[in-house]
């Protein structure tokens, strides 16, 4: 536990020390929406949630890629040396989650901003944004892990996540648009599944991660 | 002689589901007609494809146990041989479509989106998706161990997740193909009669054998020819 934290203080230290690609991503999230915003003006909801959802997608692809595409060879070594695989991972996975909860907020206030409120449950549709994150994050994070060891760049991510993604995203997207009405109500069966799919990928990260960790 | 009997079994149930599949009797639904006769072709393909998938991804699990390279040719076969599988079953369900779903007075290719949004449709599209990026994947890599275990990992990953999907997504998205209420294919005891599950089980066993011994083929001839490479 004590490990997982100091991995944890690491990461976000190596974030705050290296902010080009914290200001980078919220570059690219500003600039997508600008362009969003010239392309259409207020589109009807069910344009406005798909595209909320593949912005998303594109967002994280690049948010977690770094994660472990930025460590190197020798690096990870000197991790192997010093760490247990499970704690290496979990770390990854947890600052990965921050960060695509605070990206996944700060592009849901740029989309209400430029592109129209089509919400009209705001609670129950922030909490699927948040929810809908960490999911992507979590998928991701383990797919940049299959990437670097490939020596592939994002691109490759992208072939190997969007296939597995599309369930959840299917369900995110149909769990949100019932938020833009004011009658339909959230199902919490959906929600639930959702948590268990998480709960399915984070398991199979932690058993197949070593696999890959060791060279 | 001892190891090929299921290959005389696939021949004579594939013999057979032709004759009996072609010839037998079937019940006059409205729509549907004649070309019920393709469930012993469309769903069987959709069988064999499952099927060898797990096949596949058993033998990358016991790759990564026994870190043995066979079993990663063995994975990699398996999982072309399903992939053909499918696509085999994307044309027979193209062509049934075609007669029963499609609007006749339109274009038959203006059909085509309403019909790929059918959610066994998406499931089967992303089903092999996967296995596409698989293939992918193992290419992109050009060390031999690190690619068997690269591609294991991401084949046992993408099937862990891929299969529960396959189940829950029928169950979210309107359909208008047979085995609603989250029946990620079909109801075999109330959507088909007693006379055709008779050709029906059989034809599974028939082509899921013939996927077999395609797939085991293709394994021979790779084992042979990595065997002349090393010496």
């Amino acid at each position: 536990m004590n490990k997982l934290g100091k991995l944890l203080y690491k990461e976000l230290l190596l974030e705050s020390r290296q902010q080009y690609s914290f200001y980078g991503l919220l570059l690219y999230i500003g600039t997508t929406l600008f362009v969003l915003f010239m392309a259409i003006d207020q589109p009807a909801a069910a344009t406005w949630n798909g595209l909320f959802w593949v912005n998303l997608l594109f967002i994280c692809i690049n948010a977690v890629a770094k994660s472990f595409l930025q460590e190197s060879r020798g690096r990870m070594l000197y991790f192997y040396t010093l760490t247990h695989a499970t704690d290496f991972l979990l770390a990854k996975l947890l600052f990965n989650s921050l960060l695509m909860l605070l990206m996944s907020s700060i592009s849901l206030l740029l989309f209400t901003l430029l592109l129209g409120n089509p919400m009209l449950q705001a609670a129950p549709f922030i909490g699927l944004v948040l929810l809908g994150g960490i999911s992507l994050s979590l998928v991701f994070s383990f797919l940049a892990a299959i990437a670097a060891k490939a020596q592939q760049n994002a691109a490759i991510m992208a072939i190997l996540g969007f296939p597995i993604i599309i369930p959840q995203l299917v369900l995110l997207m149909r769990l949100s648009s019932a938020t833009f009405s004011p009658l339909l109500s959230v199902s919490w069966t959906s929600v639930a599944l959702l948590v268990a799919l998480d709960t399915l990928i984070v398991l199979m990260s932690v058993i197949l991660f070593p696999f890959l960790w060791k060279d | 002689m001892r190891n090929n009997w299921w290959k005389i079994w696939s021949a004579v149930l594939l013999v057979y589901t032709f004759v009996a599949g072609l010839l037998g009797p079937v019940p006059a639904l409205p729509l549907l007609q004649e070309t019920i006769r393709n469930l012993y072709f469309h769903v069987c393909m959709w069988f064999a494809m499952m099927i060898l998938f797990t096949v596949s991804v058993v033998y990358s699990i016991r790759y990564l146990r026994t870190l043995d390279l066979k079993y990663d040719i063995y994975a990699r076969h398996f999982a072309v041989t399903a992939i053909v599988m499918g696509l085999l079953g994307y044309t027979t369900g193209a062509i049934w479509a075609a007669y029963t779903w499609a609007d006749p007075n339109k274009p038959l290719i203006n059909s085509f989106s309403t019909i790929a949004r059918d959610p066994k449709l998406i499931g089967a599209a992303i089903a092999l998706l996967v296995y596409f990026a698989y293939l992918i994947l193992r290419d992109a890599v050009t060390d031999i161990d690190k690619r068997a275990r690269i591609s294991a990992v991401y084949n046992i990953f993408a099937y862990a997740i891929l299969f529960p999907a396959i189940w829950i997504l029928p169950r979210i998205l309107p359909s208008l193909h047979p085995g609603n209420d989250g029946n990620p294919a079909l109801d075999v005891k109330n959507d088909i009669s007693a006379s055709m599950r008779l050709v029906f089980y059989p034809a599974i066993i028939g082509w899921t054998l013939l996927g077999v011994w395609i797939a085991t083929l293709k394994i021979r001839i790779q084992l042979l020819a990595d065997k002349k490479m090393m010496s």
